[in-house]
This record gives C-alpha cells, sequence and structure tokens, in this order.
C-alpha cells in the first residue's frame, strides 16, 4: 500500500490532463500504415503458429511434437487473447475501417463472449478502474485483493482461489459479467442473467467442442493426446494472462479509491486515478508482445484506444511527465511485481489483527466516511 | 450516386438473357464452407485464415483482384478486376462498392462497371475520373497495379435496362457517366441486339473521353449503332457543341422517334434530356449528388450517440459529419444516400432527409447518417 500519494492541486491537475491529452492527441494523428502492418503482422505469426500447432499435435507420437505442438498453440493462444483479441476489442483499430479488425465485431479464442467481455472489461473496469465497490476486476468477487474488503473465514482460502482462478482463468472471465457472488447473495436474480448465459454457452460450447472434441477426434489414435494438448495450451494461456493481469493492478503501490472521492471526477482526476490504480511490468520487447503490451498497463489504462504497440514509447513521455509533478510510476520486474501480488492474496487472507495491521475502516459503524486513504485535496491529510 | 427510374415503356422489346449467373461451387469450396471446417476455424472463420495465403482467397467475402490497369485519359483510370467466386455477375448500368486501403484506413467508393454484363472470362472492367479531392480516384490512378486485392460489395443500383430489351434505345451521357451507359451498349451488342441504338456522349473537351476509339469501332462495325460525342468547350469544327439539346439528337439521329432513353451524368444534363423528350420514357442516373438542403445556422438540440455514450450539440451537419467529428468511426460508402452501407437505428428524434426533404420522426427507424441532419434532439444507435 501506497501512502505517498501527491496532493496535487485542481489547476495543476487540469495541467496535467491537458498533457495526457496531448500526448493522446500526437499518437491519434500519427495512426497510419504502420499500426495496421503491425497488428497484421502479429496476426500472421498468430494464425502460423496456431496451424503449425495443431499440426505438430497430430503427431504426438513423437513426443517431441508434441511439446512443439503445445508451445505453438499456447503461444497462439496468448497472441490471440492479449496482443491482438483484447486489444482489438478496445477499438484500437477502429479507425482503419477494416471489418476483421473491429472493436466490435472481433471474437477471440476463448470461452468468454466478446460482447460481454466489452461490457465488464471495456466499460465497467475501464471506467472505474480500482473504485472499491464499482471495479469488479478488483479480486473478480472470488479474492481477497483489498483491504477495504472486509475479512471473514471464507477468504481464509484466499491463496488456494487464485492458484483456481488462475488455472481456469479464461473460465473465470467467461463467467465474470454473471456476478456469482451477488447471485449468490440475491442481489440479483437468475432471471435478470438468462440471457448472458445463454451467450457464455453459445461461445463456450464452440470453445469446447473444437478443442476437446474435433480436434481430438479427427487425431484418431492420437485423440488423447491432442486433448492433453489443447488443455494444456489452455491452462498455460490461462496462467500467463492471469500472472499479466493481475500484476497490473494489484502489485504493492497500486492505490484504491472511494466512490465517495471519484463520485464528481474532472478529465485530469480520471487520467490521476488511472495512473496510480495501475501498475507496469519491464521486460524485453518480446515480453512486451507477449504480454499483449499490458506490460505497460499505465498507458493501456490512460488510452485504451489507442493501438498498444505504441504503448512503449508512449511510456518515455508519460514517465516523464510524472517526474515532473511527483506523481509516482509503478513500474519493476515481473519477479517483483508479481511477488508482492502473491505476498499481498497472502497476507489478505488472514483477518486484520492477526497480520497486526490496523483495521480497515469500518464501514457499518461511519457508512458516510470517505474509506480511502487517498486523498485528493492539497489540504493536510488527516487520515 | 442517383437513381430515378420511371416505369418502362411497353414498345417492341427482345428478351434478354440473364446476367447473373448461379453461383458455381467447386469441391474445394464445398469443403472449406462446410460446418465442420466452420467449426475447426472458429471463432475466427475460414475467410482470416484463407486470406493469409492469397489475399483474394476468400470464401465469404466478395474480393477482386486487379489484373490489368490502363490511363486511357490523363485525368482517368481504367481497372480490370477478376472478382472471385463470390461474385454474382451484375446488370448492366449498375454500380459496385469497392474498398481500398490508403495509409491504413479503408475507403469505400461506388463505382459503375463500363464492361458487357456478359463478358466470357467474367472480368470486371471499371473506370475512375480523378477528381482534385477525389481520395479514392487519385489513390486509384496513381498506386493500382496489378495483384492488388480490393473488397466489392455485391452490384446494385436500379439504373438498368428492362429486362424486355427496348428495341430502340438512345444512351446519353456526360463525363464520368459513359461508365453504366458504355456497360449498356457492349451487353446489348453482347446479345446480338439488332434495334436501334444511339450514343450520346458529352465531355469537356476530345481529349476527356475515356472510350472514343471503342466507340467509333462499334459504330463503324455495327450498322443499327450511331455514335456522337458532343464538347461542352473547344470542340471541333465539325461536332457538335454545347450542352443537350433536341437539336443535337435530331442532328445525330434524324429519324429517332421518341425512345426509350438512359442518360448518366451531371443534374443539368439529366434535366435537359427529360424536359425535351417523354419523361416516362427517360431512366436517369447522376454521379453527382443533388444539391443537398444543409443549413446549419438554425441547429438545435443535441445528438446522443447512444451505444458509444456521447452527446454533442447539433450541428445542422449530416449525422455521419456529426458522428465522426465526435470521433466515431461509422461504416459508410458513398456519403450520398444511395449505398446503404451506413443505415443505422434511430432511436429517437425527427430528421430531415437532406435529398428530399422529407422530414421523419418514427422511433426506432432505420435511417442513412449520410443524408440525415437532425432538425432537434436525436438519438443514435451507434
Amino acid at each position: 500500500m501506497i501512502d505517498t500519494v501527491p496532493n496535487l492541486t485542481t489547476e495543476q491537475l487540469d495541467t496535467f490532463g491537458r498533457e495526457l491529452d496531448a500526448i493522446r492527441q500526437r499518437a491519434l494523428d500519427d495512426l497510419g500504415e504502420r499500426d495496421l502492418e503491425y497488428i497484421r503482422r502479429m496476426i500472421r505469426i498468430q494464425r502460423g503458429l496456431e496451424v503449425t500447432g495443431r499440426g505438430l499435435l497430430f503427431a504426438s507420437f513423437i513426443p517431441p511434437a508434441w511439446l512443439a505442438g503445445v508451445t505453438a498453440l499456447s503461444l497462439s493462444k496468448i497472441l490471440d487473447n492479449m496482443e491482438i483479441g483484447h486489444n482489438v476489442m478496445h477499438g484500437q483499430y477502429d479507425w482503419t475501417g477494416d471489418p476483421a479488425l473491429s472493436g466490435h465485431g472481433f471474437e477471440w479464442d476463448t470461452t468468454c463472449p466478446s460482447d460481454q467481455w466489452r461490457h465488464s472489461h471495456n466499460y465497467m473496469h475501464h471506467t472505474h478502474t480500482n473504485i472499491v465497490g464499482k471495479d469488479r476486476d478488483l479480486g473478480y468477487g472470488i479474492l481477497r485483493i483489498s483491504e477495504e474488503q472486509s475479512w471473514n473465514p471464507y477468504y481464509l482460502g484466499n491463496p488456494l482461489y487464485a492458484v483456481l482462478l488462475a488455472v481456469f482463468f479464461e473460465w473465470g472471465v467467461a463467467f465474470h459479467d454473471l456476478e456469482v457472488e451477488r447471485l449468490g447473495s440475491g442481489d440479483v436474480d437468475w432471471g435478470e442473467k438468462r440471457e448472458l448465459l445463454s451467450g457464455i454457452w453459445r461461445k463456450a460450447s464452440r470453445q469446447v467442442l473444437k478443442d476437446y472434441v474435433l480436434f481430438p477426434v479427427l487425431a484418431g489414435p492420437q485423440a488423447p493426446l491432442v486433448l492433453a494438448g489443447n488443455a494444456t495450451a489452455n491452462i498455460v494461456r490461462n496462467l500467463w494472462t492471469f500472472t499479466i493481469i493481475f500484476c497490473g493492478h494489484f502489485p504493492s503501490g497500486v492505490v484504491e479509491f472511494s466512490e465517495e472521492e471519484t463520485a464528481e471526477e474532472t478529465r485530469g482526476e480520471w487520467y490521476f486515478r488511472q495512473l496510480l490504480g495501475s501498475a507496469n511490468l519491464t521486460g524485453s520487447k518480446l515480453f512486451h508482445i507477449m504480454a499483449g503490451n499490458l506490460s505497460h498497463q499505465i498507458e493501456h489504462h490512460l488510452f485504451p484506444d489507442i493501438p498498444a504497440h505504441r504503448y512503449g514509447e508512449i511510456a518515455v513521455e508519460v514517465s516523464e511527465l510524472c517526474a515532473r509533478f511527483g506523481i509516482p510510476y509503478n513500474t519493476g520486474p515481473l519477479g517483483k511485481q508479481f511477488g508482492s501480488v502473491v505476498k499481498k492474496i497472502c497476507r489478505l487472507a488472514l483477518p486484520d489483527r492477526l497480520r497486526g495491521a490496523k483495521p480497515a475502516p469500518a464501514a457499518p459503524a461511519a457508512p458516510e466516511a470517505p474509506v480511502t486513504r487517498t486523498r485528493r485535496e492539497p489540504v493536510p491529510v488527516a487520515a | 450516386m442517383y437513381t430515378e427510374t420511371t416505369a418502362t415503356h411497353p414498345s417492341s422489346r427482345v428478351r434478354s438473357r440473364p446476367s447473373t449467373q448461379p453461383r458455381r461451387r467447386n469441391l474445394g469450396h464445398r469443403i472449406l464452407g462446410s460446418g465442420l471446417i466452420e467449426a475447426l476455424a472458429a471463432p475466427h472463420g475460414v475467410d482470416r485464415y484463407l486470406e493469409l495465403i492469397r489475399p483474394g482467397w476468400t470464401l465469404h467475402e466478395l474480393r477482386a483482384e486487379i489484373t490489368a490497369v490502363r490511363h486511357p485519359a490523363p485525368d482517368s483510370v481504367t481497372l480490370t478486376l477478376r472478382p472471385n467466386h463470390v461474385w454474382r455477375g451484375f446488370d448492366a448500368g449498375q454500380f459496385v462498392r469497392c474498398t481500398v486501403e490508403i495509409d491504413g484506413v479503408q475507403r469505400a467508393r461506388c463505382y459503375s462497371p463500363a464492361s458487357s454484363a456478359h463478358r466470357p472470362d467474367g472480368l470486371l472492367e471499371l473506370t475512375a475520373r480523378t477528381h482534385p479531392e477525389g481520395l479514392v480516384s487519385r489513390f486509384l490512378h496513381d498506386h493500382a497495379a496489378p495483384g492488388m486485392v480490393l473488397g466489392l460489395e455485391p452490384a446494385a443500383g436500379d439504373f438498368v435496362l428492362s429486362s424486355d430489351r427496348p428495341e430502340q434505345l438512345a444512351l446519353i451521357s456526360g463525363g464520368s457517366g459513359i461508365t453504366p451507359v458504355m456497360s449498356m451498349l457492349r451487353t446489348l451488342l453482347d446479345e446480338g441486339h439488332g434495334g436501334r441504338i444511339v450514343f450520346l456522349h458529352y465531355a469537356r473537351t476530345p481529349d476527356r473521353v475515356p472510350y472514343a476509339r471503342e466507340l467509333e469501332e462499334i459504330a463503324a462495325q455495327s450498322p443499327n449503332v450511331t455514335v456522337a460525342f458532343a464538347y461542352t468547350r473547344g470542340a471541333p469544327a465539325d461536332g457538335l457543341s454545347g450542352h443537350f439539346s433536341t437539336e443535337h439528337l435530331r442532328a445525330v439521329a434524324p429519324d429517332l422517334d421518341a425512345t426509350e432513353t438512359y442518360v448518366c451524368g451531371p443534374r443539368g444534363l439529366i434535366e435537359a434530356v427529360r424536359a425535351t423528350g417523354d419523361p416516362e420514357l427517360v431512366h436517369s442516373e447522376s454521379f453527382v449528388p443533388p444539391a443537398l438542403i444543409i443549413d446549419t445556422d438554425d441547429a438545435v438540440g443535441a445528438v446522443s450517440f447512444a451505444r458509444s455514450r456521447i452527446d454533442a450539440p447539433n450541428t445542422g451537419a449530416t449525422l455521419l459529419e456529426q458522428a465522426e467529428a465526435a470521433g466515431l468511426n461509422p461504416a459508410h460508402g458513398c456519403r450520398m444516400g444511395i449505398c446503404h452501407t451506413c443505415t443505422c437505428r434511430k432511436l429517437a428524434g425527427d430528421v430531415r432527409n437532406v435529398r428530399t426533404g422529407v422530414v421523419s420522426s418514427m422511433e426506432d427507424e432505420d435511417i442513412q447518417i449520410c443524408v440525415s441532419v437532425p432538425t432537434g434532439s436525436v438519438a443514435l444507435d451507434l
């Protein structure tokens, strides 16, 4: 947790917002052939890996072929979901007018239907980033990832739930919009979710049919090996996407916000929240590509509809801007950032008093009190 | 293009051969199009894999490869296209919507093929006149090359010969409007049409006529075809000059009775032809949109793009322009109310069609946003 959130004046935040708007505009004005060539190259590589991987799995009787096939198919699914699917569905390539790259038309190689993803991710998560109680990506309704979530014995299983979520991450994402926790508590009834469920059923059944029935059956005697290969590739992709995504908002130093303090945000304040609520990963060019450039989570949250391959260039300007305004820019290598996420998940499994932590501001006692440690007014901070 | 087609006159006719061919599917197409392959290629679809082998090799999407490029006049480009197997042919006079990629952005424009609908090799010929501001026509003029692949939409448009071919007819065109009537002439000749055909084309100067030599050859070889050119600027001493008049038609074909007339070109030409003949017999199409009635001074209300959650004050411009100004990129084509690519659901509010002036206030109505301006607050499903 960070206790050093800078206090910027309204004027400073306005200037900060205008500077970020200018960075965004420069990138928009420069969109063209280069961006299209990049995403098409990624698509060619992904489709190539996919066809190669599936082909090699058909030769599974040679053990190295199985391993190579699983590797190629895993890489294909990672590219499809992250650098291509996630980014295209943000509308990053809508300006091309190419129906195959349309944010509203693209469908990705996971069990989650793209239209539900666009709602739960593009709208809910990106608008309400790190607002406790509004951003359902904070713990996915399963985990305790914030001290603002009051502890109960269920959370003793926090590390176990995290491992299960990581292994079956695509299913967690697919059922995300169902708000299972609210169905359980009776806030939402099944009738309201019938349409969502049938959407998930349609998409997921096609994915299951392809990976676990058709390709194995076509492989004849190799069927068990192909089935195992496809399942492994899906799990490898799940573990990787879980790791990258959890490093985006949950490492130490990332700030959470309350509904009250974000009720009437200006553009500058919105940028400020996105920046403090996200964390980057350092790494090689290949690492950034395999992370779908979500290793530049800060830039992605500031400019979710700018083609992600530009985030690396934009990061130079953004980090310079942050230094100028004294705003912390949270970045680090994967090991360090993910280590702090794991630590947080384990730590929050325990009740606050066992950890010797100060108890979270008790919501039932003073429901109208702001439930966060970050304030943006340039007044002496009492909390 | 703007189409007005009147009822055809019951004169003597010969039956035409149907020009749209049934879609041929060979074994490869049938296998690739099978449910099994689609299920294996989910969620992206077979075309997203096939196009990587070769851009024109799509199973479901209509595309065409450029096989030849000519510049028949300094400001014109003629493309020969080989459409893929999805192409179902066209009727002479119709247009196709072509998509090209310019600096990463797909741009669509409508062009009328000039080729015969019965061309045995199945190729398609398009001629585009370049305009100083014509992004697509200039791109095609400067960069089109054999091997380039264009996106196509199926042929559309009502400016077509009646299926019972009129025995005698006049084909009149101005400027780039020559292409659909050229297609009609070539199609009729391929059908062995024996009746009288008068072809009268208007251009500014003689060097701007794309099909001049071929037309002269046709006239020399076919006794039933009369070809004449008229020039509105700098005419040769022995030619017709100025804009269309009954005298021109009488000078070219003194014996021609009131007949079916197909005219394509600027509005002025169409009005002139319509005024001199029986309007019932005149079929017309204009490549130039009619003057759109747009008044931005009195604009009131706000435009709400519901799906994008954007609200903006109504500027009085067309909804397509207002959507683009709001940072949206709605699908569109001709921008003149022809191709219906931009059709979009209006959720609430009144809009005026700038082509017809008709105001519509129905809720949940599909409108063409390129020719609709809000008369007050409007909500769109965009």
